[in-house]
């Protein structure tokens, strides 16, 4: 049994309402019986800052990944992860975190690949509830362990490949959601100074170029109202709700955000995030980019 | 190693797993403030973009002493933990000192696998920066 959606009227102008929630919603509804409010972050030390009280913390890199195959965590791993979090397959999730929710975001995409039903996104994430100074604690939950059962990990829908992302050159919409100097191939870091992992510079040919953070108010974090998203992804790059769309960044965490934007907030029907993103095209062999 | 960098990397090392990121938290907090004139005047500080957040750091490079100044907003505490370990480990330093720094450090601390290798990026960027203000203030 889901907890309630969040009838708030910006909410429910999303094309999935039943994925988005106020802060207000999240306050009024902590200590729910089946909701667990999630934080991940990308800073990994700031959930020990300070937390949403009963929150549990999900990390993109330690918890998410496995270190050995350079993927996400096996079914068992997943199972694992959700029992120790207090998760059952009922619950609903409510993702939140730091630099506009896009680790949040990552999270709850990659929670979308072992088929969870019910995950949402605190609109805003964790600066918007800070600076309204809602409740936080530095009290870490211990939940009782869940039943998880070992699902499957299904690819197929959201996630793409490089060998797809190839074959979508010409044939289907690619949205490049990195700063316009990633995009462009300009060099953004100096001689000798740690280099960000890609041999070229660049981007996948046919991209257009949305910076993720666009979707998002500067100002609180929130998504963009539903028009002001549209004119963006339908009227400025002339994407359509029908159509085949891969996004991508740099690790696929911000394009993870600009996913979810399409894919539940517009209700895009095809929407799949190249978590390989730069890291791989830049230095893979055999592929093309342009500049 | 300087001495004081070198006991921080040992603490490190010998504090058990569990309790590593709770003492890079306690180093986070203990990051002083940075001084007025740096204060009102944080354009002259350099950005550290190897930092997933926002972290600037200034030095202050005298014949027989450098002085190391960062800052980093609270909501980035672990960019705030590696420049206090910096800073504790390498503040009145001499400059001959700070540039005989071992660029690969912290990799004895054993926060690769709590913090990840990518994470620990922001502390080589911190690092490499802090040097070449050093070089170059020796050389002026």
């Amino acid at each position: 049994m889901p907890v309630e959606f969040d009838q708030d009227p910006k909410i429910q102008s999303y094309a999935h309402p039943e994925r988005l929630v106020t802060t207000e919603w999240l306050e009024a509804h902590l200590g729910d019986p089946g909701l667990v409010v999630a934080e991940s972050d990308e800073d990994v030390l700031l959930y020990e800052t300070g937390h949403i009280p009963g929150a549990v913390k999900i990390d993109w890199h330690l918890d998410l990944n496995d270190p050995l195959t350079r993927d996400y965590v096996d079914a068992q791993g997943f199972a694992a992860l959700m029992s120790a979090r207090g998760i059952t397959p009922d619950t609903t999730i409510v993702f939140y975190g730091d630099q506009n929710n896009w680790w949040a975001a990552y999270a709850l995409w990659v929670t979308s690949l072992f088929g969870h039903a019910d995950v949402r996104l605190l609109d805003g994430g964790r600066k918007k509830w800070v600076n309204e100074g809602r409740p936080m604690t530095t009290d870490v939950p211990s939940p009782a362990p869940a039943d998880y059962p070992v699902t499957d990990r299904d690819d197929s829908v959201i996630r793409a490949y490089r060998e797809q992302v190839l074959a979508h050159i010409g044939n289907g919409k690619l949205v490049d959601v990195r700063s316009p100097g990633e995009f462009s191939g300009e060099l953004l870091h100096m001689p000798e100074y740690p280099q960000e992992g890609a041999l070229r510079g660049g981007h996948i040919p046919t991209a257009a170029n949305v910076p993720w953070r666009r979707a998002a108010n500067e100002d609180d974090g929130t998504f963009l109202p539903v028009d002001d998203l549209r004119a963006i992804y339908e009227g400025e790059i002339g994407l359509d709700k029908g159509d085949d769309v891969i996004a991508y960044c740099r690790i696929g965490e911000r394009s993870s955000h600009t996913w979810f934007v399409l894919y539940h907030l517009l209700g895009f029907d095809q929407v799949r995030n190249y978590d390989g993103s730069w890291v791989e095209w830049g230095n893979a062999v055999r592929v093309p980019i342009e500049k | 190693m300087r001495d004081k960098l070198h006991e921080i990397v040992e603490e490190f090392a010998d504090t058990p797993k569990e309790l590593r990121l709770p003492l890079l938290l306690d180093f986070a907090n203990s990051l002083p403030p940075l001084p007025e004139r740096l204060l009102e005047d944080r354009d002259g500080m350099e950005p550290v973009e190897e930092c997933q957040a926002p972290l600037f750091l200034a030095v202050d490079v005298a014949p027989d002493e450098v002085r190391l100044y960062f800052d980093a907003p609270p909501e980035a505490p672990t960019s705030r933990g590696f420049a206090a370990v910096l800073h504790e480990g390498l503040d009145g330093a001499t400059p001959e000192e700070v540039l005989a720094t071992p660029n690969d450090f912290y990799l004895s601390m054993g926060l690769e696998e709590l913090v990840t290798p990518l994470r620990m990026r922001g502390m080589a960027g911190m690092l490499a920066r802090v040097k070449r203000r050093v070089a170059a203030g020796i050389e002026a």
